[in-house]
């Protein structure tokens, strides 16, 4: 298939499986990102260092994608191992935003947003461990889901930082994208953190009414584009005329966590990104006759795009002797304060509501000056991967006709809610 | 200084794997010695990208075992954490392992010390990790060296154990490992036959000085023969004047000496934290679920109390399961015997033969025959050694071997009476004037040396008690 | 503040080259992405780490491995079902 958004890394268009045909997802064609294993299908990860990966395994979600009947349509660009928030930080160049290919798609799972933003496939597979599925969802203006901790397994998906990522859906609408969810979900036995409780596709309604939406107030401070606040505002108000009670509320410990965010992730991807050293996979082969410390800072130094490196050394450094304490211990304490936070205001609440990211979609080469300032847009997204909270973006309007997302995030374990909300929303606004 | 003024201290960090069927981490039969390179492995022994860790219950049970026995605290929390260095072996660039909240803590073992009284040892901890794979050297200097791996042991699962620096020998040390190694055969949770199962780091200092470091020992022997050669290594560096240094060794088993680990390795930052993919574990409270069986100190009590056997014996016999199990078939055929025949005797044999006790556990009864007819006078000690010796040889070679009573008859070994040899020992009585001038003159040996004879001619069939008597009434003493 | 000699050292740690024509760029960058890290020293450290699982734990059963053709099928010249990897003596 023609792909001018450069969503895809692989196509494979493999045939549906035999016997397959009364399943859910029968003969729909599903992009999956590239960080999540595909038996005899080249995983990259978007990295020099994997390519001509085969993996002799299927990710859990994959294996339950074919048992569903969908047909694997290609592995979706991404930023490398997922780090980044424009797919520009792809080793095989970036994705192009559908609504603008002077954009970006937003990252790290661009490739899947922007495949099927431009109409290429009707759903895909993402994965967001800081947003990585609901920024590109909102800047492409698609919908997309990241589920609660544990909700979908994480086996077979390439990691990058354990504690916050999963896998989940990617679609047009929210009901695709429903779908897509009822496949992936439930317990897998080959991850130990997840938990089994599946997703039932005919539960979906446009339920809002009476439901209490809490916004907080640290969604809509400084740092958000002025207009993109006023379109959440007014989808927000749209929610409350549809019978949703709106109440602001705040979060207070927001403030620690990109910081306790990017502390974890480093340290955990420096940790997981160590096996790269070119011996039991990847195209780079170590000089066997090297010493293997030598061999192997070569063919990570080549593999690792400039990002990925940063990271790396980032993660060793917070992890190093006498920095520990500082960094991985305080950030695991802020974690268990803002979840707990999230927790006690979703007790008074349904659901929460406001941007997913704090701006419309970047020109290309625009984030990618300045690292911090690519961390910071996270700022809206990392919470709920910090409180391990499922987290939709929903297309709520345009600012300067670039998409804006609505973020709807609910309490653990409770998708249902979320869905049917943001199912009411895009039927009032069809 | 004099030399006695050194006091030694020895702290253990013992490794040692459990036998379950799998794998800690995934289901990757654990039984692999046998097999083909990288034949049990899978995405998750592998480390390929995407798999994850899934923790073995039985080898928790295993280690909360070894606990119990070992009268080990267990904390309300334990978490497994990653330690991360680069190395060939290591497939994910980190080992599982556990870190500040391990499995165990506290615990004790007894043993005896150099002087022969009861020592407590105490233990620091136990936690549960994942063995490595297997490497092998390869190449040459001219067309350079690489390293070939083998994936199959990478996953099985360890406990290490680590004892508080309180031993002060390397007997001492020995002596807890042979204790370890039992308790842990006791309990089934180890194969100390296997090959490589049981490896030991030391941490060895001469009080005042600092700390060395003797990295994987993989033989109960090796261990003694390392720290001797270190502590007088040390001893002698420090008696030069000269200073030890803070440092990592490795025992080259084939010298039997220690070399100092120069590396370009980045000092040890292993970057500790706690591993995200699997959830701590909470099970302080199986513990009371746990019963242990008769552990060797209890057994070799009820040896001494059951059998009538010496304390010694009792320990030897007690001290390897396989051989406990052994003796108590065949001590029915009488106990003091039984246990001399196989704390004295057989043990010698295997060793010399370097056979396993397992190699003999199926014969028992052909053993239980052959002390038989050495306690009813059928054959002299001598023959009985004798036939021992064919006895094992053939079960070392062919796995099987006729009866003891086949081998006396065949070897013509039966004992005859004295009468029989008269004429033998007047033969050689004529033949040695000098040794019978000898003795005549109280030259003690001179006899012996005539009863040497006589046993030599009659090839052990005779008894030297009683040629013994023989000749002193020949002589007419 | 991180000196352009801990980056070096971090970087042997984990086995990757900062160029040194990069280094003073890299440390700069570096510090103030620590810079913002710091916010985390005005955290007080409260209460005990609550878990959202506990004990998971599989049965001992094996299950089939991958055949050695799969193990190796990624690796880089293979050797008599070893896999090949650098010198580590």
């Amino acid at each position: 298939m023609e792909d001018a958004y450069h969503a895809f890394l692989t196509q494979t268009e493999l045939p549906q499986e035999a016997g397959t045909e009364g399943g859910i997802l029968s003969g729909i064609r599903v992009a999956v990102k590239d960080n999540i294993s595909t038996k005899g299908i080249e995983t990259t990860c978007a990295s020099k260092i994997l390519k001509q990966y085969i993996p002799p395994y299927d990710a859990t979600a994959v294996a339950k994608l074919k048992a569903a009947g969908a047909v694997i349509a290609g592995k979706t660009n991404m930023d490398e191992f997922g780090m980044g928030s424009t797919t520009e930080n792809s080793a095989f160049g970036p994705a192009l935003n559908p609504r603008d290919i002077t954009r970006a798609t937003g990252g790290s799972s661009g490739g899947s947003a922007a495949a099927v933003a431009g109409g290429l496939v009707p759903m895909a597979l993402g994965s967001d461990t800081g947003g990585s599925i609901r920024c590109p969802a909102a800047w492409c203006g698609i919908v997309g889901l990241k589920p609660s901790y544990g909700r979908v397994s994480r086996f077979g998906l390439i990691a990058y930082a354990n504690s916050f990522e999963q896998i989940g859906p990617m679609a047009a609408n929210v009901s695709d994208c429903a779908k897509l969810f009822s496949v992936i979900t439930g317990g897998d036995k080959k991850d130990s953190t997840s938990v089994d409780k599946p997703y039932d596709f005919a539960g979906l309604n446009p339920g809002i009414k009476g439901k209490v939406i809490g916004v907080p107030k640290e969604y809509f401070a400084e740092g958000v584009d002025p207009e993109v606040k006023e379109t959440v505002k007014a989808a927000i108000s749209c929610l409350e005329s549809l019978g949703a009670v709106i109440k602001e509320v705040s979060i207070p410990s927001m403030k620690y966590a990109l910081a306790a965010y990017y502390v974890t992730c480093t340290c955990e991807a420096s940790s997981n990104l160590d096996r790269f050293d070119g011996v039991r996979y990847g195209e780079i082969a170590p000089e066997m006759n090297l010493p293997w410390h030598d061999a192997y800072t070569k063919v990570r130094t080549a593999g690792f795009g400039p990002e990925v490196r940063r990271r790396i050394l980032l993660g060793t450094f917070a992890l190093s002797a006498g920095y520990y304490g500082k960094y991985y211990v305080k950030a695991r304490y802020a974690r268990q304060k803002i979840a707990k936070e999230f927790a006690e205001v979703l007790t008074g609440c349904d659901m929460l509501a406001g941007p997913t990211m704090p701006n419309t979609a970047p020109k290309l080469g625009e984030l990618m000056k300045n690292p911090l300032e690519m961390y910071q847009a996270d700022i809206l997204t990392v919470p709920a991967n910090i409180a391990g909270i499922p987290a939709i973006s929903v297309p709520c309007g345009t600012v300067r006709g670039l998409p804006v997302g609505l973020q709807l995030m609910g309490r653990m374990y409770d998708e249902e809610t979320i869905l049917n909300a943001a199912l009411a929303f895009e039927e009032a606004n069809k | 200084m004099t030399g006695d003024d050194f006091q030694v201290i020895i702290g253990l960090e013992v490794h040692c794997q459990l036998n379950t069927k799998t794998k800690l981490f995934c289901s990757c039969s654990a039984d692999f010695r046998a097999d083909a390179p990288n034949t049990h492995v899978c995405p998750v022994c592998l480390g390929l990208p995407g798999a994850l860790p899934v923790l073995n219950k039985k080898a928790v049970m295993y280690a909360l075992k070894v606990a119990k026995a070992l009268n080990c605290t267990i904390p309300e929390e334990g978490e497994f954490c990653r330690k991360n260095y680069f190395y060939p072996d290591l497939v994910k660039a980190y080992q599982i392992t556990m870190g500040d909240d391990p499995l165990a803590v506290g615990g004790y073992i007894e043993i005896e010390d150099d002087a022969g009284n009861p020592k407590v040892v105490n233990l620091t901890r136990i936690h549960v990790e994942e063995d490595p794979g297997r490497l092998v050297h390869m190449g040459n200097k001219e067309r350079g060296y690489y390293t070939l791996v083998d994936y199959n042991r990478s996953g099985i699962p360890l406990i290490e154990m680590v004892t508080e620096p309180e031993l002060s020998s390397p007997k001492e040390a020995r002596r807890l490992l042979n204790k370890l190694r039992a308790t842990l055969e006791y309990l089934d949770v180890f194969d100390p036959e296997k090959e490589g199962s049981l490896r030991v780091d030391a941490n060895i200092s001469i009080k005042g000085h600092e700390r060395v470091e003797i990295k994987n020992i993989s033989s109960y022997k090796g261990v003694e023969k390392a720290l001797t050669f270190e502590i007088t290594r040390q001893k002698n560096l420090i008696r030069r004047g000269g200073e030890i240094v803070r440092e990592t060794r490795h025992f080259q088993e084939g010298k039997g000496t220690t070399t100092s680990a120069r590396s370009k390795e980045t000092a040890n930052d292993y970057r500790y934290f706690p591993e995200p993919d699997l959830p701590v574990i909470r099970v302080a409270d199986w513990l009371k679920d746990i019963t242990l069986p008769e552990l060797p100190d209890a057994r070799r009590d009820r040896f001494m109390q059951q059998y009538g056997i010496a304390a010694s014996h009792a320990r030897t016999l007690t001290g390897d399961l396989k051989l406990a199990e052994f003796y108590e078939t065949i001590a029915k055929e009488g106990a003091a015997i039984a246990a001399s025949w196989t704390a004295d005797v057989l043990i010698g044999e295997l060793n010399y033969r370097d056979m396993a006790v397992s190699e003999v556990s199926g014969h028992a009864a052909e053993f239980a025959e052959l002390i038989a007819l050495v306690r009813d006078k059928k054959i002299t000690d001598k023959a009985g050694i004798e036939v021992l010796r064919v006895w094992l040889d053939a079960i070392h070679k062919e796995g099987k071997c006729e009866k003891p009573a086949e081998i006396v008859t065949r070897l013509g070994l039966t004992r005859e009476s004295g009468e029989s040899f008269r004429g033998i020992v007047e033969a050689i009585l004529e033949k040695n004037p000098q040794a019978v001038a000898d003795h005549k003159a109280g030259k003690k040996g001179a006899l012996n040396f005539i009863v040497g004879q006589v046993m030599k001619e009659t090839k052990g069939k005779s008894d030297p008690r009683e040629i013994h008597a023989m000749i002193s009434e020949i002589l007419g003493e | 503040m991180i000196t352009e000699e801990e980056v070096r050292h971090i970087s042997a740690l984990a086995d990757i080259t900062v160029p040194e024509n990069e280094l003073k760029s890299f440390t700069e960058s570096f510090n103030a992405i620590l810079g913002y890290f710091d916010i985390l020293d005005t955290l007080e450290i409260e209460g005990k780490l609550e878990r959202r699982l506990v004990n998971v734990f599989r049965e001992d059963e094996p299950t089939e491995s991958l055949s050695q053709e799969d193990a190796l099928k990624n690796s880089h010249e293979p050797e008599d079902g070893y896999i090949r990897a650098p010198k580590v003596i």
